[in-house]
């Protein structure tokens, strides 16, 4: 006698034809839905709390990571446009000097430059990409690994917004624990924010824009102004993460524009998995404490580093968390065989 | 004359790189009438699509829509009027669902201007669309990948996604390229009827018995020129057409 159950795949029947109707039957399919949800939103929330046990180093690093990964947040967001960019410093860099500028000359408290400097900076970086947003591929990503650089000497050659020694003795933030806890509010909004909005007949259009702009144009939308937005909303968290980060190091200097702050959220995405902003955050999360660990090494590190990243994207080119995703979709149950009831 | 055209097209002319793909073709168009593109392979009727839509821009010459000049109008402010194409190559989003793919069209400025307080769900209105260009009804072919159709189902969905923009001016290039006889068969009542409703239509095409049952005039394409208008079957006749679409005799130079 065979036994009198099958397995069947836990998110069949949760997931009824659609992605966004649920029918849910029981306690455990909420659970299912919500584990992992709720997985990475408590441990976010709990990390600072044991600042005792790991030391306040470890509280920087996740500041740290998180910077990283608004900025990562904000590269898949464009890259799901089809906007392929080699230059996230820019928006750290906007972000950063408009708040260290606002606070420096006019001594504006920070409550009020991290909003003025995340928003006035998105708008800035969205004015200054306007003009190449018909570009696509390799043009665009080009010049957006141009712009930061540019700005760099700019800032060196013309020795406005301080020089080469940037503007220091900013206002400070309140305690390291308290910046940390914005600092994943922020990452968390956007990476929820935007799971949402690419779900939504927007991202539709978005994603559309990306496969067959083309057709999107012959659909009667204005494709440049859907990028513009899209530019818009995806400097935001790279703005905001500016902007924190220089209050936190009461500095901001030209070291902003560096190409780390353009990379890093770049291979982020790429271990993390591509297009589901998941990836995105969770590349962040797990690159930026490898590089720390690596850090008593010397110039061991970078090396080290490297090779871990080459073992990241060979093994699992599709990311971390299309990998997850997957195994976590083919969790099974034992459900009674067709006909018994 | 006396109505406005809702179409007309003035001494349209465009060059690629010097070379000349359309020379000064000029038409009207009536509201709710029904014009056929035809000519030989390379004769510009593409081009000239492109042209009346905005995709490319013209050397020199205007096109009218209403009476209004809208040669400097951007492809998708095209649209916005009421003039939608089809494209002769198709151009699904292959990865979204074939219903996914009209959301699209639907939520672009005109279709919500139009459909807007009309329908609350969009999903159910691409749904409806595909039922209405013949995707049938209550199959899983609509929640299909777009990847996954055939090509007479790609054709269509090119088709429901002119019609998700309630256009006012349908231009189809060549929307009958590659369908089977059955296939065409089947859409052209559809074809028919959206005539009937008081939609202008321009078809290009190469399958002419079919053409000449929905269009009462045509104009011809040549190297760029309309060599002939008319009623089909006068322009059929003339001896130029002949020669355009079967070559003339060669050899007396060689």
């Amino acid at each position: 006698m065979s036994a009198a159950y099958r397995k069947e795949r836990l998110d069949r029947g949760i997931k009824a034809r659609s992605d966004d109707i649920f029918a849910l039957a029981s306690y455990r399919e909420l659970l299912y839905l919500i584990g992992p949800r709720a997985a990475l939103i408590g441990g976010l929330l709990i990390f600072p709390l044991l600042r005792d046990i790991i030391g306040l180093v470890w509280l920087n690093v996740m500041l740290t990571a998180c910077s990283i990964a608004l900025l990562a947040l904000s590269w898949d967001l464009l890259a799901s446009v089809g906007l392929v960019s080699l230059g996230q410093a820019m928006f750290f860099g906007v972000g950063g000097y408009i708040a260290g500028y606002l606070n420096d000359a006019y001594r504006v408290p920070p409550l009020l430059t991290i909003p003025i400097a995340t928003v006035l900076g998105a708008l800035v970086c969205t004015a200054i990409l306007y003009p190449v947003l018909r570009l696509r591929g390799i043009y665009f990503a080009l010049i957006t690994l141009t712009l930061p650089l540019l700005f760099q000497r700019l800032i060196e050659a013309t020795k406005i917004l301080g020089g080469t020694e940037g503007l220091s003795a900013l206002d400070p933030l309140p305690e390291t624990t308290v910046v940390v806890y914005i600092a994943i509010a922020a990452v968390l909004i956007t990476l929820f924010g935007f799971r949402r909005l690419i779900n939504s007949d927007y991202g539709l259009v978005l994603k559309g824009i990306r496969d067959n702009d083309r057709s999107v144009i012959a659909a009667g939308i204005n494709i440049s102004w859907y990028k513009a937005q899209a530019v818009f909303l995806a400097a935001l968290p790279g703005t905001f993460a500016g902007a924190l980060l220089t209050h936190q190091l009461q500095f901001v200097g030209i070291l902003a524009f560096t190409a780390n702050y353009s990379i890093l959220p770049l291979a982020s995405t790429m271990i993390g998995g591509v297009g589901t902003f998941a990836g995105a955050m969770l590349g962040a999360l797990t690159l930026v404490p490898i590089s720390e660990l690596f850090r008593g090494f010397g110039t061991w590190r970078v090396v080290f580093y490297s090779v871990i990243l080459v073992i990241f994207i060979v093994g699992l080119p599709e990311g971390i968390f299309h990998y997850v995703q997957r195994q976590y979709h083919q969790f099974e149950r034992r459900a009674p065989l067709a006909g018994d009831k | 004359m006396s109505a406005v055209p809702i179409l007309a097209v003035d001494r349209l002319h465009k060059r690629f790189s010097g070379i000349g793909a359309v020379y000064d073709v000029s038409f009207e168009l009536e509201e709710g009438a029904a014009l056929g593109i035809i000519g030989p392979n390379g004769s510009g009727k593409t081009t000239l699509v492109n042209l009346i839509t905005g995709f490319v821009r013209p050397t020199s010459g205007r096109v009218f829509f209403r009476g209004k000049d809208i040669t400097h109008l951007m492809p998708h402010e095209r649209v916005g009027l009421g003039i939608a194409r089809s494209f002769q190559m198709v151009r699904p989003f292959y990865n979204l669902p074939t219903f996914k793919n009209l959301i699209i069209p639907l939520y672009s400025p005109r279709a919500r201007r139009i459909k807007g307080g009309e329908y609350g769900n969009r999903d159910e209105v691409a749904i409806h669309l595909l039922e209405e260009v013949g995707f049938e009804r209550d199959s899983q072919v609509p929640y299909k990948m777009a990847s996954n159709l055939p090509h007479g189902y790609l054709k269509r969905l090119e088709l429901a996604r002119c019609l998700a923009l309630e256009p006012e001016v349908l231009i189809l290039d060549e929307l009958f390229s590659g369908m089977s006889l059955s296939e065409i068969a089947s859409l052209l009542p559809l074809i028919e009827k959206i005539r009937e409703q008081g939609t202008t239509l321009i078809m290009v095409e190469h399958r002419l018995r079919e053409l000449f049952r929905i269009v009462k005039e045509v104009i011809v394409l040549n190297f760029g020129e309309k060599i002939a208008e008319g009623a089909p079957p006068e322009v059929i006749g003339m001896e130029n057409v002949r020669k355009a679409y079967l070559g003339t005799e060669v050899g007396a130079s060689a």
